[in-house]
């Protein structure tokens, strides 16, 4: 399927009755070189790297609902490499630098909008820390600018500067980051992979991951058994129960995030904005709605919807920092299965059984992951070895002691 | 969400502080090898269903609570204290 300005124009003239399907559905085949389970968005990018830059498209997708039925169509779309901790750093400049290109890369248009993130902060020890934030992300090559009260007045007049109990000091600007369309990327990646002959296998659920003598020889679904020497989980906030399957426990808690959209306004905020004081983050999207969220409901949910005491928080916190969007009537809200791990740092890793991978562990942060994550899944796939970015994101690093605490809060899953 | 706690009553969820699964009831021993605490502070069952996690009624009486509980529908199915008071749970 192409896309043009043109043909946008004539279908409208005929209906829009001349659409065909961006891929096939095709029969899951008894036998694949490598599996991957779980059509979201690392899923899928894990799918299309193995095709693009190792050649290996005797592969398949196994998703149990729809293509993008999961996370990768809930989230509240922040795009971004403004990690700290060496491990982190640079796998998400990593993955930045793949969305600069994904376009072009993958022919979609994913709506990869650089707009500029502004994370504020609201005391002089804050203040510190962004600043020492800000080096460590210049220090990797990407961009930070540190704001002064007076420079965040000027690209956001609109917030409530005259809050007492939480005065804004300040902003962190990594004028790189933005927001991009979650569904696009999945349907994006879905597409390309597709042309290269992956097979994207939806309403297949696996039910059972086979092993043999130590190895993984292939698993169980909902649609028949198919074998294969390599199988990755991919599966996000489902990460716990299939990686039961084959028998192994993981550093992992689920929980429930809440997003909200509110109708379609004119453009007022130009940027994604971050509070500092309680969780709440802010974009508007190219429909006009403000898309915003905050905490988790912090309590483990396999619920795809939250609890009214979280609303009601990010709710105060959105009126607390600009008191303008009060009049804006909330749309819709919904929620999503995080993948907490213990550190708030991810997984991408080889497990004990041998030919089983695991990319998994993405807590709240997994939309701007999914280049970079499904490169380097899709690397150590192929090779067998962890990608340069992604060395730290080991499996054992809870035993050996080697953690990634970005926010330094501790070994408790929901903390992060 | 409300909890009932065997204490003070049903009660918002609000009140109260979740700090993670039940198993921090059972801490291994002093000499226990370094896997056994790994184990104890990092892996988790992660259940999609019935579950078991410890709740502290900040803003109550001040008790741990063990909680039985549904993680897909949220529904509260008992709620004791760790000393041992307990009640039928609460409100999903
Ligand atoms: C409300 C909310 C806001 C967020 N905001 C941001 C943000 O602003 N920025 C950011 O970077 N990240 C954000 N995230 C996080 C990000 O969306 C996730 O970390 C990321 O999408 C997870 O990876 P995924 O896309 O592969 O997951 P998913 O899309 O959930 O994919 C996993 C797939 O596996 C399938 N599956 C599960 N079990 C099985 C099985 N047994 N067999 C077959 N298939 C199975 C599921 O159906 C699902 O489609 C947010 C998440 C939520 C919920
Ligand atoms: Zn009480």
């Amino acid at each position: 399927m192409r896309y043009s300005g043109f043909r946008v124009l004539a279908q409208g003239l005929f209906g829009n009755t001349g659409w065909q399907p961006a891929w096939r559905d095709p029969v899951p085949k008894p036998d694949y070189d490598a599996l991957i389970i779980g059509g979201g968005g690392h899923g899928l990018a894990t799918a299309y790297y193995l095709a693009k830059n190792h050649g290996l498209t005797n592969i398949a997708v196994l998703e149990k609902g729809y293509l993008g039925s999961g996370n990768i169509g809930r989230n509240t779309t922040i795009v971004r490499a403004n990690y700290f901790l060496p491990g982190n750093s640079e796998f998400y400049s990593h993955s930045l630098k793949l969305w600069e290109g994904l376009e072009a890369d993958l022919n979609y248009n994913v709506m990869h909008s650089q707009r500029g993130l502004i994370n504020l902060f609201h005391s002089d020890g804050q203040r510190d820390a962004f600043a020492r934030r800000g080096n460590a992300m210049i220090n990797q090559g990407d961009d930070a600018v540190l704001l002064d009260r007076e420079g965040v007045r000027e690209l956001l007049p609109y917030l409530d500067y005259d809050n007492t109990r939480f005065p804004i000091y300040g902003g962190l600007l990594h004028p790189r980051g933005g927001t991009a369309r979650h569904d696009a990327v999945a349907w994006g990646y879905a597409r390309a992979a597709d042309r290269r002959g992956v097979d994207l296998i939806q309403n297949c659920e696996v039910t059972g991951i086979d092993i043999k003598d130590g190895r993984v020889t292939g698993v169980q679904t909902t649609r028949g058994a198919i074998r294969a020497k390599k199988v990755g989980m991919v599966v996000a906030g489902r990460s716990g129960q299939v990686a039961a399957m084959a028998g192994l426990r993981l550093p992992i808690e689920s929980h429930v995030l809440q997003a909200f959209v509110t109708e379609g306004l004119k453009p007022v905020i130009d940027h994604v904005i971050s509070f500092g004081m309680g969780h709440f983050y802010i974009s508007q999207s190219d429909k006009g709605g403000l898309v915003f969220g905050g905490d988790l409901d912090f309590y483990a949910s396999y619920a795809a919807r939250g609890n009214l005491p979280m609303v009601e928080h990010v709710m105060e916190a959105g009126m607390t920092l600009m008191p303008m969007i009060g009049r804006a009537r909330v749309l819709r809200s919904w929620g999503g299965i995080m993948d907490m791990t213990p550190d708030g740092s991810p997984i991408i890793d080889r497990t004990p059984v041998d030919g089983l991978f695991i990319d998994a562990g993405w807590n709240y942060g997994g939309f701007k992951a999914v280049p970079a994550s499904g490169f380097c899944m899709a690397h150590l796939m192929a090779t067998g070895q962890s990608h340069a970015v992604a060395a730290r994101f080991r499996l054992n690093r809870f035993a050996t002691g080697h953690l990634l605490d970005e926010e330094g809060t501790g070994s408790q899953h929901n903390l992060h | 969400m409300r909890l009932t706690c065997p204490l003070c009553g049903p009660r918002d969820r609000r009140e109260f502080y979740y700090s993670g699964a039940a198993v921090a009831l059972d801490r291994p021993g002093a000499e226990a090898p370094p896997e056994a605490w790994d184990d104890h502070l990092h892996n988790r069952d992660n259940p999609a269903g019935v579950t078991q996690d410890l709740w502290y009624h900040e803003q109550g009486c001040c008790s741990w609570l063990k909680v039985t509980r549904n993680t897909v529908t949220h529904e509260i199915l008992a709620v004791e204290t760790v000393g041992g008071d307990s009640t039928a749970g609460g409100v999903a």
